[in-house]
């Protein structure tokens, strides 16, 4: 048991730094923290994201676990770690292509035609087409397969009609993947097709939704009459589903349990500078409980992340056990941000100017940490994942299975 | 704080060789120790199983992280840590804790090289059972509170609690002399000694009472450096524990699983009700964040790391946790049979509390985690 690198992961590392040392700087402490998930992109950094990405891609330090043949260079799980470990420590903009070259790439390498692999994937590496995944629903959330978008052959394209919602980056993507129902009358499952659709074709009305935290970084996405070549399907007629899992796996390794951000070490220097009392707040009993609780399950999720790295590095990899992750990781974060607007008191409603700590960074905290719970999978669906995929308990009774899709109630 | 210039750790597991003596220890105990030992400990007059130590001792466990030249095993902390585990698993009835844990680390910190000759040997062999007389009193433990003294080689007071009282044959002790707070060693087998057992909430474990009364002692370590000394021997010994309580968690958490698939109610295994899949995902996710808590205080413990401290409250507070709420559901998800003498899952909840109390309770790990904190 020890804390270093191997000597090839050693290698790797320096080799990381030195190509970020000749392309960028490093953070510093009082840098302007960049904005994080749930918050807005807007105009300047997509500008900015799509720079970065091409630089890296100049020099094969995009996508680096692709296979060769797609522009990555066959990286391992840990060096792609390593890699963001060592890409976070830099001043770089932050990663608007997650969801594309995380999640949809992965379902294109294992689904797509070569023709969508050649088109697609190069530029999407490169950062030169930003995407979108328009799965979720207005019905269809949890229950993903309860999805009701139609879409209807047409000689050699589909007619797309219905609406999407909580679609992240709709309104700076160029391409979405897309979860449409083609045959109504087979069980949820078995109905279902799988699209790449071009966000800029006619009939496509894309409506920012304005989040808890003041920001739009989700989006509704209407579809009328809109057409898609039947050369975007992804994988075979009704057979979407397959994809759709291969894509829900990708997303359970790329969303954490939110990575960056106001930790225990910030907390402490609140309560060492907040005045309580006769003295500060961190002189306070029930306070310093309450902190070691939060540092304890802190350091409990680092190093269960560290034991999944050790796996990474072993070349095994990780499952349904990584749920974990944000299933703790989310709702801490959550009541850590609560408790320190409690320290704060009334001064905690304050989110700017002088009386703000970390320039209201808590208080954006307690109002983003809610999305966090539930995108990529609400606690109680993360919960059955690990009941049922970990522990092996019974699946949840599903009185909808099998029922032709037409028939279910909604 | 950690190595982090090198980046974060990439081999945070024990090595193969580790895992196979675990697994030496884990046949060793499923055949000799099963729930029924620590049951039968429980219903009788015993205070251990003389027989397991016994087994124990030959298995090298007892003297493992003694040298080989005092008669031990040799081996490190991570293997230890392992062994504790399993014990942990078995619900041994053995006082690993206050002989292995406590008073052969207290004598390994602090003892020279002619204590370490004389007194380590019995204990690595097993024939002296070792414990650690500190407690006087209801409440934590501060060093300010002891009022048993030191003076020209004799030891007198009342310690109370003392785990294993009845069972040790030797204990490491806080006294008071004129430098302040030292640790002393003594032999119980002396008349100026007398010690009761006391009723316990684990009767597979013992608690009890001793009284000296100018019993010849001997000093480990400086003259007052006694209270400096407790601090590092229960940080030591909390990471050792914390295995313990991990392994005594699993095994309930295991059990409770099993029963839950094979119970039925409504028609379907009680393991279906999503209310009780939630409940069991939450034991989980406590075991796994107690796991790699405990992971890091291994670490800290065999590399005698500066973050020691801060990783002995962590690796205690989530072990803690894990065993209590593992415990506790299980006995609610049991149901009725759950609350019957008959069935095991109260040598769980009892043996828990033990565990949990035996070094000081939740709020005084919470309160010296932060003094950690802050200190670093
Ligand atoms: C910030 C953010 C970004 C998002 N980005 C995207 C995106 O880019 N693309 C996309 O397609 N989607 C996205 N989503 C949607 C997200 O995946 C869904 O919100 C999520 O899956 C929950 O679905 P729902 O909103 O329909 O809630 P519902 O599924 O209706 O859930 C409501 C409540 O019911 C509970 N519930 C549902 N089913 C069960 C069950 N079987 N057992 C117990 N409880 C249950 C849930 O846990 C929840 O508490 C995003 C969401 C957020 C908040």
């Amino acid at each position: 048991m020890d804390f270093d690198d191997t000597r090839e992961e050693a290698e790797f590392r320096a080799e990381a730094r030195a190509w970020l040392e000749a392309h960028t700087t490093l953070r510093q402490p009082d840098d302007a923290p960049e904005p994080g998930m749930g918050d807005e992109a807007s105009q300047d950094l997509v500008a900015r994201a799509k720079d970065w990405q091409g630089i890296k891609a100049d020099s094969g330090w995009a996508c680096i676990t692709w296979p060769e043949e797609f522009g990555g260079r066959g990286a391992s799980a840990i060096q792609n770690v390593i890699w963001n470990q060592e890409e976070g420590r830099y001043r770089t903009p932050p990663n608007i292509f997650t969801i594309g070259q995380g999640m949809l790439g992965p379902t294109i390498m294992a689904h797509g035609s070569p023709t969508q692999k050649e088109r697609y994937l190069k530029k999407m590496l490169r950062g030169e087409e930003v995407w979108c995944q328009l799965f979720s629903e207005p019905s269809a959330g949890s229950d993903l397969a309860g999805l009701r978008t139609r879409a209807v052959r047409d000689g050699d394209d589909w007619i797309v009609n219905g609406q999407k919602i909580w679609t992240t980056g709709a309104h700076y993507s160029d391409y979405g993947m897309l979860l449409t129902r083609t045959d109504p009358g087979a069980p949820k499952h078995a109905g279902i097709t799988y699209f790449i659709v071009d966000m800029s074709s006619p009939g496509i009305d894309i409506r920012p939704i304005r989040q808890i935290n003041g920001a739009t970084g989700f989006n509704e996405v209407f579809f009328s009459d809109v057409r898609i070549p039947d050369g975007n399907r992804v994988g075979a007629e009704n057979d979407g589903w397959r994809g759709a899992i291969t894509t829900l796996m990708n997303e359970r390794a790329a969303i954490g349990g939110g990575g960056a951000g106001l930790g225990i070490k910030e907390l402490i220097q609140l309560l060492r500078t907040t005045p309580y009392g006769d003295g500060v707040a961190l002189d306070d009993d029930g306070i310093r409980q309450k902190l070691a609780d939060f540092h304890a399950r802190s350091t409990g999720l680092q190093y269960t992340g560290y034991r999944t790295l050790t796996a990474l590095s072993r070349g095994q990899t990780p499952g349904p056990e990584s749920s974990i992750g944000k299933l703790v990781g989310a709702p801490l974060r959550q009541e850590m941000a609560a408790f320190a607007l409690e320290v704060l008191g009334a001064a905690g409603t304050i989110t700017g100017g002088d009386l703000a700590m970390e320039h209201g960074a808590w208080q954006r905290m307690y109002l983003t940490m809610p999305g966090l719970r539930l995108a990529g999978g609400t606690d109680e669906i993360l919960r059955n994942i690990i009941a049922e995929r970990v522990l092996g308990l019974p699946a949840e009774v599903r009185v909808d299975k099998d029922k032709p899709f037409s028939e279910i109630p909604h | 704080m950690l190595r982090s210039d090198l980046g974060e750790p990439m081999n945070f597991d024990f090595s193969e060789d580790q895992k196979l003596l675990q697994k030496t220890a884990r046949d060793f105990l499923e055949s000799n120790a099963p729930l029924a030992l620590c049951r039968s400990v429980l219903e009788s007059n015993e205070t251990y199983s003389s027989s397991l130590w016994k087994g124990a001792a030959e298995m090298g466990w007892l003297g493992a992280v003694v040298p080989e030249e005092y008669g031990g095993a040799g081996f490190g902390h991570l293997e230890l840590s392992l062994l504790a585990y399993e014990v942990g698993r078995a619900l041994a009835p053995i006082p690993m804790s206050s002989s292995v844990y406590l008073a052969t680390e207290a004598i390994l910190l602090a003892g020279d090289a002619s204590q370490r000759e004389r007194l380590l040997p019995p204990l690595a062999d097993g024939s002296t059972i070792g414990t650690y007389a500190v407690a006087e009193r209801r409440g934590p433990v501060t060093p300010g509170a002891i009022e048993t003294r030191f003076e020209n080689g004799r030891v007198s007071g009342a310690k109370v609690p003392v785990a294993d009282a009845q069972a040790a044959q030797l204990a490491v002790i806080a006294a008071n002399e004129a430098q302040g707070l030292s640790l002393v060693v003594a032999h119980l087998d002396h008349p100026s000694v007398t010690r009761i057992s006391l009723p316990c909430i684990d009767g597979s474990r013992d608690q009890g009472r001793i009284e000296f009364s100018g019993t010849p002692a001997e000093r480990i370590g400086a003259p007052g450096a006694g209270a400096e000394l407790l601090a590092q021997i229960q940080h030591r010994a909390a990471v050792l524990v914390a295995f313990e309580q991990l392994g005594g968690a699993e095994r309930a958490f295991e059990l409770t699983r099993e029963f839950c698939m094979q119970r039925y109610a409504f028609g379907r295994p009680i393991a279906s009700f999503q209310a009780l899949k939630h409940r069991m995902a939450d034991m989980y996710c406590a075991l796994e964040l107690a796991r790699s808590n405990a992971y890091y205080g291994a670490w800290a413990l065999h590399h005698d790391a500066p973050e020691l401290a801060e990783a002995a409250c962590v690796a205690r507070i989530s072990a803690t946790e894990a065993m209590h709420l593992a415990t506790t559901e299980m006995i609610q998800l049991y149901g009725g049979v759950g609350y019957t003498w008959e069935y095991d899952c109260h040598l769980f909840y009892r043996r828990s509390q033990w565990l949990g109390l035996l070094l000081g309770s939740l709020p005084q790990w919470r309160e010296r985690l932060v003094q950690a904190l802050e200190a670093s």
